[in-house]
C-alpha cells in the first residue's frame, strides 16, 4: 500500500527534513508513526497523499508512483485516500452533512447518492442526530468524527491521520482511536502520526519511529530480528 | 444549479460589499474606456461626414471646347475611384463663390472664375494618397489649368482619425489592463478568504480544474455586471451630453453586446490570470 524507497526531502529554507527513508506498509495494516516535533512525520504523511514530492527516491502508495504521477494525476490517487488532520479543517459555515457532502461533490459524486451516503457515513461515526449541526456547536471530538467521516466519503483505501486525537480529552481520544480501528478491520490501511505514547502502547500495533528526519524503529523489522513476542504486532 | 456556479453566487453572498467593490471598480474602469470610445466614435462620425467633402478641381484652360471637357468628363467618370464628375461652368462657379464666399458678393462678370470638372471619390478611395494619385492624374490632361484638392487639408483630416484611433487603441489596451489587474485583486482576495475550502478541495481529490472554476465564473460574471453598469453610466453621461452640450451618436446594439462581452471576457481573463497564480499559494 504504501513503499518508501531511500527517500529524502529537503526543504529550501529548513533543510533535510528526512533522509533516505525506507520502510513499507502492507494493505490492511494499522501503523503508527511516532517521534518528537520536527522528526519529520508530518513530512511523510505528506509525501503519501503528494502534497510534496520526494527530493530524492521514491514513494509508492496506492499503486502510483510519485516519480512517474502527473500533476493531473494527483486528484486520483487523493480519492483513495482519506486524510484527517489534529485541526480538523471543517467549514465553519456549512452543517456537517454539508461538510461531508462537500467531499462528495467536488469529486463528482451524482447528486442523487450524496444525501443517502451522507446518512451511511454519519451514521457509521455515531453522529446521525447531529446532522444539521454545525462545526461550532459540536464538541472537539464530534468534529473530529465529522472529518473521518469526510475523509471516509470516496471509500478509501487508505486513512492517513495526522495527529487526529492531538486536541483531543482522553474519552475523545479513546472514541476517535477505536472509530479508526473499526475503519482498519473492515480492510482500510491506516497510517497514524500521533505523540500519544500511552495510546501506542495500548494498542500493540506496529510502530515506525523517527528521529531528525531518519527511521529510527521499526517494531516489525524488531520483531522479525529479535526474540518472539517482541515489539508490535505487523 | 452545479455546484460550481452555486460556489461562484455563494462568494457574492459571503462577502457582498467585497463583490459590489469589484462590480463598481470594473464597471468605473470600462466606463472610462465606454467614454473614450463614445468620443471617438462621434469623432469618427464627424470625420465621415467631412470626408465625404473631400473633392478634386480640376480647372479648366480657357478655350477648351466643350466636346473636349465633355469627352474627358466621361473618361474621367470611368476611373475606378471615382463617383461623379460634376462639369461647373464658369457662370457656376461665380454663383457658387458668392454664395459660400463674402468677398464676391459684389463680383457679377461672369468669366472671372474659371470653370471646372469637380471629381468626387468613392468611399474607401479618400485618403490622402488615392485623392493625390487622381489629382496626379487629372493634371495629364491637356486640358487642365490646374488641380485643387486642398492636399494639406485632407492629410490634416487623416492624421487627426488616426491619433483618434490610435489613442483609443492605447487607452483603450490601458484601461483593459486596469480592469484585468482590479479583477485580478477581488480574485485573489476571493481566492484566500476560500483558502481552507480549497485545501479541503485538494485534499479529496478535486481536480484543478474543478477549483478554477467557480473563480472563473465569479471573474465572468463580475465582468459581464461591471459592463452592464458602464454601459448604463455611458448611456446617461450620453444623455446629458445630448442634452445640454451636442447631438452626439450613441453605440449600436452591436457594439453594445460587444461592451457587456468584453466586460465578462475581461472578468474571465482577470480571473485565470489571478487564480492559477494565487492558487499555488494555498
Amino acid at each position: 500500500m504504501i513503499r518508501f524507497t531511500r527517500v529524502t526531502k529537503e526543504f529550501p529554507r529548513t533543510g533535510v527534513a528526512l533522509r533516505e527513508v525506507s520502510f513499507h506498509v502492507a494493505r490492511g495494516e494499522f501503523v503508527f508513526l511516532t517521534g518528537p516535533s520536527g522528526a519529520g512525520k508530518s513530512t511523510i504523511l505528506k509525501l503519501c497523499y503528494l502534497d510534496e514530492r520526494p527530493s530524492d527516491g521514491e514513494v509508492r502508495v496506492a499503486g502510483m508512483s510519485s516519480v512517474a504521477i502527473r500533476g493531473s494525476d494527483v486528484p486520483k490517487l487523493r480519492r483513495k485516500l482519506g486524510v484527517i488532520f489534529q485541526d480538523f479543517r471543517l467549514l465553519e459555515d456549512r452543517t456537517v452533512e454539508a461538510n461531508i457532502g462537500f467531499a462528495l461533490e467536488v469529486t463528482g459524486a451524482p447528486p442523487a447518492s450524496i444525501g443517502p451516503k451522507v446518512g451511511r457515513l454519519l451514521t457509521q461515526v455515531g453522529l446521525a442526530s447531529k446532522a444539521t449541526a454545525f462545526p461550532a456547536e459540536l464538541s472537539g471530538g464530534e468534529q473530529q468524527r465529522v472529518a473521518i467521516a469526510r475523509a471516509l466519503a470516496n471509500d478509501p483505501v487508505l486513512v492517513i491521520a495526522d495527529e487526529p486525537t492531538g486536541n483531543l480529552d482522553d474519552r475523545a481520544t479513546r472514541g476517535v482511536f477505536q472509530l479508526l480501528r473499526d475503519i482498519n478491520a473492515s480492510g482500510t490501511t491506516v497510517i497514524m502520526a500521533t505523540h500519544d505514547l500511552d495510546l501506542v502502547k495500548r494498542a500493540e500495533c506496529r510502530t515506525l519511529e523517527l528521529n531528525h528526519g531518519a527511521l529510527v524503529f521499526d517494531s516489525a523489522a524488531a520483531a522479525a530480528s529479535g526474540p518472539p513476542g517482541a515489539g508490535g504486532a505487523a | 444549479m452545479s455546484l460550481a456556479t452555486r460556489e461562484a453566487f455563494n462568494g457574492f453572498k459571503r462577502s457582498p460589499v467585497l463583490s459590489l467593490l469589484s462590480i463598481t471598480t470594473i464597471a468605473f474602469s470600462l466606463y472610462a474606456f465606454g467614454l473614450f470610445g463614445l468620443v471617438a466614435l462621434n469623432i469618427r462620425s464627424a470625420l465621415a461626414q467631412v470626408e465625404d467633402r473631400v473633392e478634386i478641381r480640376a480647372f479648366v484652360a480657357d478655350g477648351t471646347s466643350a466636346e473636349a471637357t465633355s469627352a474627358a468628363a466621361g473618361d474621367i467618370g470611368a476611373f475606378p475611384e471615382v463617383q461623379s464628375v460634376t462639369f461647373v461652368t464658369s457662370e457656376q462657379a461665380l454663383v457658387r463663390a458668392r454664395k459660400e464666399l463674402g468677398e464676391f458678393s459684389d463680383v457679377f462678370e461672369a468669366g472671372i472664375l474659371p470653370a471646372s470638372l469637380d471629381v468626387r471619390l468613392k468611399p474607401g478611395f479618400r485618403d490622402p494618397n488615392t485623392v493625390k494619385a487622381v489629382a496626379e492624374r487629372l493634371k495629364s490632361y491637356d486640358f487642365t489649368d490646374d488641380v485643387r484638392y486642398g492636399e494639406e487639408w485632407v492629410q490634416k483630416l487623416y492624421r487627426i482619425r488616426n491619433i483618434a484611433t490610435l489613442a483609443g487603441l492605447v487607452l483603450g489596451f490601458a484601461f483593459a489592463g486596469v480592469a484585468v489587474i482590479i479583477i485580478g485583486s477581488t480574485i485573489r482576495m476571493s481566492v484566500l478568504a476560500r483558502a481552507r475550502e480549497i485545501s479541503i478541495m485538494r485534499l479529496v481529490g478535486a481536480t484543478d480544474g474543478f477549483i478554477r472554476s467557480p473563480f472563473l465564473i465569479d471573474g465572468a460574471v463580475k465582468g459581464t455586471f461591471g459592463g452592464i453598469l458602464a454601459l448604463l453610466l455611458t448611456w446617461v453621461s450620453y444623455s446629458l451630453i445630448t442634452r445640454f452640450v451636442i447631438t452626439a451618436q450613441f453605440f449600436d446594439v452591436r457594439l453594445v453586446v460587444l461592451g457587456v462581452l468584453a466586460g465578462a471576457v475581461l472578468g474571465l481573463v482577470g480571473s485565470a490570470l489571478s487564480v492559477s497564480r494565487h492558487l499555488r499559494s494555498v
